[in-house]
């Protein structure tokens, strides 16, 4: 049985914030008098992850996932409940679990930028015990698997985003971490330099075994490489199971264009009792059920003479948005 | 200490001192404009205010050079550094790296100082160029004892600034407490004056501060102005554990506030 690397009982963490109301006045006050709130960002919330998955977190901007993943490595001290990463307590950042994480955050850096990149990742090498024989074993290892090769003996300023964001990935993940947490990993990447990276990741879960914890607003990072995902409202967790169930859950129907022969089926059709969408000369365009969807087309393909046929599904990043629009 | 330990910190010099490599005409500008000591030396000497404190110029002249000497080598810069790390989400990825970021912090102000050493060197040749009769040798146990004192100094002011840097977690401006901690830096160092020449009630509680440590002490060893060596090499220990274990609670409960802005 594949065991829980990671679980979070009753989280909650609260930032405590000033306020300030505009005009002169408000400045004047806030000058003498600071008025604080507390803000329950994160709100009692439960969870396992098991060794080996990869977890997306999806969510609305300030839902609180990016404040869940900083409190599951360590950067943040939980206001309340119980957590343990690799089992460790996170905010203790003992030594033996900072060795098996990392936290990668897009568009943010912690290459040195005026000196080459594979300065840091000996320095990385160093930080974490690894001694340069194997240091430059797993520099090769890595370079090849991201596809970064003469670039890292350029100063980090002269590298593109891409090239920068392939070297940041090679010093967090020298020290082979066990749990990777990764904020908008593709953020500002282009089409390409995206895809890579998700292949790369999906390369690094099945070659390693490792955990992976992802936000993301690019659907195709959690499409591609999650099958659990997390949906987070306001501080609670909304949904928390596979992605393809939610999507059954989101969008429930087929949607079917049928091209009739005669306007005569097209009248007939209409007393099928089918959800239309719309009528275009012979062209019919009607939703079903997923559940009912076999018996339905089947029923329509016996009655009536069809010209031709198109089925497809609702774009799933117009699904994974309605998480983000609606917030439900 | 464990070769680990050791293998960590000579690859952090090494990456460190290649990126202040990097900074090197900037850092020749500082180098320069540390030659306060010169001005003052100047103001003493020409007003003949050296008299009024039984010191002879030329003990002078070698004790403003010894003070440039030990500003060159323990200068901190670390609030400021921190402070923009902690505005900039920086420090969140050094916090969680089995690490200490001041270490980091500390092995950059060290190859800074490496890098800052040869332009040091290079105006107090000018010094001496223009002050002949100044020149003189200190025995090697004097050069020793002056770096440990100097070093001690440096230590002293990277954790005074290093606690300051903390309230950071608090505060976000934590740079403008260490503005305070300038003035008295200044005027009870001994970087404008010996402390000798201060007046007797200065005397009688400035021994109790940090502050005449930090330049004055230092100088007087290299310069060979009389100084209790032990005594204050003894009270520079004190400051630095004491400063150190404040350094240690501030951190941690500082940590336990941080919101890893910028993140």
């Amino acid at each position: 049985m594949i065991k829980n690397i990671i679980e979070v009982r009753e989280i909650s963490k609260t930032f405590s914030l000033s306020t300030k109301t505009p005009g002169i006045k408000g400045t004047l006050k806030h000058f003498f008098k600071r008025e604080t709130i507390e803000k329950k960002v994160v709100k009692n919330i439960n969870f396992e992850i098991k060794e080996g998955e990869i977890v997306g977190f999806l969510g609305a901007n300030g839902a609180g996932k990016t404040t869940i993943l900083k409190i599951l490595c360590g950067l943040l001290y939980p206001s309340s409940g119980y957590i343990s990463v690799a089992g460790s307590r996170p905010f203790e950042r003992e030594s033996s679990f900072l060795e098996k994480i990392t936290l990668i955050m897009g568009q943010k850096q912690q290459l040195i930028w005026d000196i080459p990149a594979i300065d840091s990742f000996y320095l990385n090498a160093s930080i974490y015990d690894i001694e340069k024989k194997e240091a430059i074993k797993r520099i090769k290892k890595l370079s090849e698997m991201l596809e970064i090769g003469s670039e890292i003996y350029l100063p980090v300023r002269k590298l593109s985003l891409g090239q920068r964001m392939k070297a940041e990935l090679l010093a967090a993940l020298i020290h082979n971490p066990s749990i990777l947490f990764l904020d908008e990993p593709t953020l500002g990447l282009d089409i390409n330099a995206q895809a890579n990276l998700r292949k790369f990741l999906q390369d690094y879960n099945k070659q390693t075994g490792a955990t992976i914890l992802l936000t993301s607003h690019y659907m195709k990072d959690i499409t591609y490489l999650c099958k659990r995902v997390i949906c987070i409202h306001e501080g609670y967790i909304t949904y928390d199971g596979k992605l393809e169930k939610l999507l059954k859950k989101l969008s429930p129907n087929k949607e079917i264009s049928i091209i009739c022969k005669s306007k005569k089926d097209i009248e007939n059709f209409k007393k099928l009792n089918l959800e239309i969408k719309n009528i275009n000369d012979n062209q019919i365009t009607f939703t079903i059920n997923k559940i009912d969807f076999k018996k339905t087309l089947k029923e329509v393909l016996n009655k009536f003479d069809i010209e031709d046929l198109h089925i497809s599904e609702p774009p799933i990043d117009e699904v994974i948005g309605k998480i983000l629009i609606n917030k439900k | 200490m464990k070769n680990s330990t050791l293998y960590k910190l000579n690859t952090l010099f090494k990456t460190q001192y290649a990126n202040m490599l990097e900074y090197r005409a900037e850092i020749a500008l500082w180098a320069i404009s540390g030659v306060i000591p010169f001005f003052m030396l100047n103001i003493w000497t020409n007003n003949g205010l050296n008299e009024s404190i039984n010191i002879s110029s030329v003990m002078l002249s070698r004790y403003f050079l010894s003070a440039f000497f030990v500003r060159q080598f323990s200068v901190v810069w670390v609030v400021f550094t921190f402070e923009e790390d902690a505005l900039l989400g920086r420090v969140s990825p050094y916090l969680i790296q089995p690490l200490h970021p001041f270490i980091r912090y500390f092995a950059q102000h060290i190859a800074e100082q490496i890098t800052r050493f040869p332009f040091a060197l290079f105006i107090a040749t000018f010094f001496f160029i223009l002050n002949p009769q100044s020149l003189w040798m200190p025995s090697i146990l004097t050069i020793a004892i002056s770096i440990i004192s100097t070093f001690f100094s440096f230590l002293i002011q990277f954790l005074m600034q290093s606690i300051i840097a903390s309230f950071c977690f608090w505060t976000e401006k934590s740079s403008s407490v260490e503005k305070l901690l300038f003035i008295p830096t200044l005027f009870l160092s001994g970087l404008l004056a010996p402390v000798a020449s201060f007046p007797n009630y200065v005397k009688s509680w400035i021994y109790l501060t940090p502050f005449p440590y930090l330049i004055d002490f230092p100088a007087s060893i290299l310069s060979g102005n009389q100084t209790s060596v032990v005594g204050g090499l003894l009270i520079q220990l004190l400051w630095i554990i004491l400063f150190f274990s404040i350094f240690k609670k501030v951190w941690k409960s500082g940590t336990r506030k941080f919101t890893a802005m910028g993140l």
